[in-house]
């Protein structure tokens, strides 16, 4: 079944950008990749993070910055922002990962918005204009990612590769133990287990792959501003990976797509001013009737039609 | 070697105050199965809590395999076979009882933390998780999630996951508590089968299990060492009598 579902998700990608923009789908992309990292932490290590829009943001400015200023080609300025993303996921992870709960949520906001204030003050940054004009470049300076195809091909395909990792991250011995520190924390101590590294090394692969996730966002418009570093950010990508079904692979996927796309029409009609609300009525709805997402609650359905 | 695997020097511990421990000097001795009963409050769980290194002690020495333990870490004091298990039953409930067996396996192996090994890896486990969960009679829910099983069945899986540690030294707070009478019966049993070529200590009510299981029992009221000995011996006390059996004794 699960190859069903790859075989499926790489059906869709492939045959999308023929029937909608590409511009638009690869923003849903991003969304999707970084709701999946995001879902990693989560999800499968049962650590909520409050402030993983710091990562999403870091590495947007730190690829705009590269490709720009430095003249990086996509892929290694992309590279850089993942890195950087990477780096400061160590470092807020030292800080962050002894509190346990809604003090681990805190210690990360808290952080993210130090994070997000040095974004607004740094000059590299554009302050509230942000970082405009970052140039797409040739992917392997061959293929011009001003063409919109083009680009589209090369952000799902490294897309499918951060899902494809989330996914092998989760199903190997240390995704057994991640869930393990998730489900019982002290009895992954007991049987040895130094959880503090555990959850330390998920966060920062966590962060890596919300930088990636940024960074191609940022080549993608062009531009890197202070919305992916803000702390709305940090609350849309909770609501994404819930509404699609926390610890689940494709959820995240599901709830970057519904959100992206709901934002979007929206945006063009007379709700334009209320999205939040929209949104907000929407998370209230998934919290009371569904609380496993989409994707949880069709996985469950599916069980249950089995027995 | 030292005959004793488990040794506490005038062990304290204080909670704002409030002494749980009072300078407790115990030891276990190898091979045995130690008993440490007394009523409610009296520190048995804040004892496993100290000697296992989850809570700091205020002052005292513990020392384990002849090693001085004060200062180590949790997690490295069960990789050097002192494995714990908790009052409530310590399983992961959203994870199979073969998974849950495995996540024990596996840390013996050099790839605990290598995220990007494949998951086919796994399988090398599964025959040592699946005789694991035959010998306490799971075999047939090996692929159930853990949070579908009856309580008693949790704590057996319990001891199948402990026992896939090896370990030296293994401290079961209560492993009876809440239990049926036939649970209770084989829980007792498996204890029983499992303790050869290891220690164990155990906290317990059910006296009718003690006097089965322990070779030493030891007695602890308000946070420190009342009386110890085998079960004749601390049976007869008169001041166990009075502390804690003579409430039990009634109802027997």
């Amino acid at each position: 079944m699960n190859r069903n579902v790859l075989i499926g998700l790489v059906a869709i990608l492939l045959v999308a950008p023929f029937f909608l923009y590409p511009v638009f789908l690869m923003k849903v992309l991003c969304f999707a990749l970084f709701a999946c990292a995001f879902n990693l932490l989560l999800g499968y290590t049962g650590l909520l993070s409050f402030g993983h829009a710091a990562f999403f943001g870091a590495s947007a400015y730190v690829t705009g910055h590269a490709a720009k200023e430095w003249g990086l080609p996509f892929e290694l300025a992309v590279l850089t922002g993942a890195l950087t993303a990477a780096l400061l996921g160590a470092a807020v992870a030292r800080l962050a990962i002894r509190r346990q709960g809604i003090y681990f949520a805190m210690v990360t906001l808290a952080l993210a918005q130090m994070v997000y204030f040095f974004f607004l003050q740094a000059r590299f940054t554009g302050g509230e204009n942000g970082l405009q004009g970052v140039p797409r470049g040739y992917f392997l300076g061959v293929v011009d990612l001003n063409d919109n195809m083009a680009l589209y091909y090369v952000v799902a395909a490294i897309f499918l590769a951060g899902y494809l990792g989330v996914a092998r991250v989760v199903n190997s011995p240390f995704g057994q133990i991640l869930k393990a520190v998730r489900e019982n924390e002290p009895r992954a101590i007991s049987l040895g287990y130094d959880t503090d590294r555990v959850k330390q090394t998920a966060f920062i692969l966590s962060a890596g792959l919300a930088g990636l996730a940024g960074g191609v966002k940022a080549i993608v418009f062009q531009l890197a501003s202070l919305t992916d570093a803000h702390w709305h950010q940090s609350g849309e990508v909770v609501l994404m990976t819930l509404l699609g079904g926390v610890g689940t692979l494709l959820g995240p996927v599901v709830g970057a797509t519904v959100v992206v796309t709901l934002q979007n029409r929206l945006s063009e009609g007379a709700l334009n001013a209320y999205v939040p609300v929209v949104l907000g009525a929407i998370f209230v709805v998934c919290v009371l009737a569904f609380r496993r997402g989409v994707v949880g609650e069709a996985l469950a359905f599916l069980k249950r039609g089995k027995e | 070697m030292s005959d004793y695997i488990l040794e506490t020097k005038d062990m304290s511990k204080e909670f704002r105050g409030f002494l749980a421990v009072k300078s407790v000097n115990l030891k276990v001795q190898r091979g045995h199965i130690h008993g440490l009963i007394g009523p409610n409050g009296a520190g048995k769980s804040t004892f496993f809590n100290l000697v296992t290194r989850f809570h700091p002690v205020s002052s005292g020495k513990i020392f384990y395999d002849g090693r001085d333990v004060t200062h180590e870490k949790p997690a490295a004091l069960a990789r050097a076979g002192m494995v714990r298990s908790f009052q409530i039953s310590a399983v992961f409930p959203h994870m199979t009882l073969r998974e849950n067996v495995r996540v024990a396996l596996q840390r013996h192996s050099d790839m605990a933390y290598s995220f990007w090994t494949g998951s086919s890896k796994l399988k090398e486990f599964d025959d040592k998780a699946l005789d694991l969960l035959d010998q306490v009679g799971l075999l047939q829910y090996a692929d159930t999630m853990t949070v579908e099983l009856a309580y008693g069945r949790k704590r057996a899986l319990e001891l199948a996951t402990t026992l896939a540690l090896e370990p030296k030294l293994m401290l079961l707070d209560e492993p009876t508590q809440g239990m049926g009478h036939e649970d209770v019966g084989r829980i007792t049993e498996l204890i029983k089968k499992f303790s050869a070529g290891r220690t164990i200590i155990m906290v317990e009510h059910n006296l009718n299990v003690v006097s089965r299981l322990c070779d030493r029992i030891t007695v602890l009221q308000r946070g420190a060492i009342l009386t110890e000995g085998n079960y004749e011996e601390v049976s007869s006390d008169p001041r166990v009598r009075e502390a804690y059996m003579g409430g039990a004794s009634h109802a027997a």
